[in-house]
């Protein structure tokens, strides 16, 4: 018997929110991450067929919690009577605990968080993971989301659960001393998730909703888990306000719409306001990480009312801070742009001729982009289209290769 | 438990260079850790440099080629090593972090569970 619709949304709206919280609580009963996934994915299933006979229950969390955690109980029980069975073959007989009670069930998603995101992971399997194991997603789902093929998904991920398993990375919530680099290195991961969908390195779009919605996602759920930590609050200010402007970043006919002229009043007001609440919070707290920062540079530009009116010599400062902290020439060129904008374009051309020796620039697009946007400003076309000219051989964005050839196509009017 | 082999890698050249000005100061460093690790420490030891290495490779008629070097020319190979005991990868890491190792890097590799 098919499952009538609203059970069905009920248990896809389930899966959504609650895959995290159900998948954490059972890794820990199960023992392994393969097992733990199984036994959750038979628990939804089982739910479309319940819930349409018992209805919806009202803590669906603790009731796949529950279903999945039995299943894992009775597999590890059928593991334990095969090793009694062939006692030579194994050391040890395993030990099935008794079934928690629901009530005490602790909310383990911050363990997954800190597993997927356990720095022996090359930082790509980290994100997969965290997809894949907090979000739900299929190996299907996160191939499309990072344009590999599914095979090739597939292969990443059981090589990093591969890792997990055999390497012994522990399931556990970091002890204080390490807590700080830990939490580092899942922001990485989920500013990185951000950024790969906010500008698609490739590809027809120019943003992958998809992933800029799972990347605000967990970093909420990061929030919640860790509330008092500053630059959690900063990544999530971050992304708030940087998604806010994506309805004005493209245009109707889906060409890139650069910040100085996007309609402004198209940008979404409640993120603005959430994510400006974030970064004042962030703000208040030594020292200032490179997150909040980032955030309060966006939330700069959130306040202007036109591009014109952009607070720059502000936004100057704060790359100087962010700079200080974070020494990278992508951080370099980003605040020689705001240099050009609040001292003039000569000022902002110097500053990013600077840059020219910079090996990591070397085959950055936007390095080469900005020089052409200065230099056609001061009136050096010939310069300007050579520099548009390497730009282009730089990006491979089709939105952004887009807005590269229609300012070419200016400079000739 | 498990086990976990702690695999230093360095650059022979620079810490036979230091050893030459230095007489002494990484046996003491190793000295050091191993009193500081001894719970967890199984095993260990340095090794003669790659210039006395052997590689025996079998060949398609089952007998060995025999070669007078490492199996890989690297410009930094293995030095030594220890075998410790740990209950997860991150207490292997800290363990690993104090292993005397300014001369290049290390490799953690968890040990295979017969069983």
């Amino acid at each position: 018997m098919r499952p009538g619709p609203e059970v069905a949304a009920a248990v896809a709206d389930a899966h959504r929110r609650e895959w995290a919280f159900v998948l954490a609580a059972v890794v820990r009963v199960a023992g392994d991450i393969d097992r733990a996934e199984e036994c959750v994915q038979d628990a939804y299933a089982r739910a479309l067929d319940t819930w349409d006979r018992t209805g919806v229950p009202k803590n669906s969390a603790a009731w796949l919690t529950t279903v999945a955690r039995r299943k894992a109980l009775d597999l590890l029980r059928r593991d334990a009577t095969a090793h009694r069975a062939l006692p030579d073959l194994a050391g040890h007989v395993l030990v099935a605990a008794d079934p928690p009670e629901p009530e005490s069930i602790p909310d383990d998603r911050l363990r997954l968080i800190f597993t997927c995101c356990h720095p022996a992971l090359a930082t790509e399997a980290q994100v997969a993971l965290s997809l894949r194991l907090l979000c739900g997603m299929s190996t299907a789902e996160v191939a499309s989301a990072f344009l590999v093929s599914e095979p090739t998904m597939a292969a990443r991920i059981t090589r990093a659960k591969k890792k997990i398993a055999g390497a012994n990375i522990p399931y556990r919530i970091p002890p204080e001393r390490e807590l700080p680099e830990r939490i580092r290195a899942v922001l990485e991961a989920l500013h990185l998730l951000f950024t790969t969908g906010h500008t698609a390195p490739a590809g027809a779009d120019l943003v992958r909703a998809d992933l800029v919605d799972r990347a605000i996602a967990l970093t909420r759920m990061l929030r919640e888990l860790l509330p008092g930590d500053a630059e959690v609050a900063g990544l999530l200010a971050l992304e708030l306000l940087t998604d806010a402007r994506r309805a004005g970043r493209v245009d109707s006919a889906g060409r890139q719409v650069l910040l100085e002229d996007q309609d402004r009043a198209s940008w979404d007001a409640a993120a603005i306001a959430e994510g400006t609440a974030l970064v004042r919070e962030a703000l208040q707290r030594r020292p200032v990480g490179r997150y909040s920062v980032m955030a309060a540079i966006a939330a700069v530009h959130s306040e202007a009312p036109t591009w014109a009116a952009t607070d720059w010599p502000e936004i100057v400062g704060l790359y100087d801070v962010l700079l200080h902290q974070w020494p990278s020439p992508i951080v370099a060129l980003n605040r020689a742009v705001a240099i050009g904008f609040a001292d003039g374009q000569a000022a902002g051309l110097a500053a990013l001729d600077c840059l020219s020796d910079e090996p990591q620039l070397a085959a950055y697009g936007y390095l080469a982009a900005a020089r052409a946007h200065f230099l056609a400003g001061l009136g050096r076309s010939q310069d300007a289209r050579l520099a548009y000219d390497e730009a282009l051989l730089l990006t491979e964005n089709a939105a952004e290769r887009d807005l590269l050839i229609r300012r070419l196509k200016e400079l000739d009017r | 438990m498990s086990q976990y082999l702690i695999l230093i890698y360095h650059d022979e050249a620079a810490a036979a260079a230091f050893e030459r000005a230095q007489p002494g100061v990484t046996t003491a460093a190793h000295r050091s850790f191993m009193e500081r690790n001894r719970d967890v420490i199984l095993g260990g030891n340095a090794l003669q440099p790659t210039a006395t290495a052997t590689t025996v490779r079998p060949d398609r008629r089952q007998s060995f080629i025999v070669t007078d070097a490492p199996f890989a020319e690297t410009k930094e190979a293995l030095g030594g090593y220890y075998l410790i005991e740990a209950a997860n990868l991150d207490d292997a890491l800290a363990v690993a972090e104090q292993v005397p190792s300014r001369f290049g890097c290390l490799e953690v590799r968890p040990v295979h569970q017969v069983g």
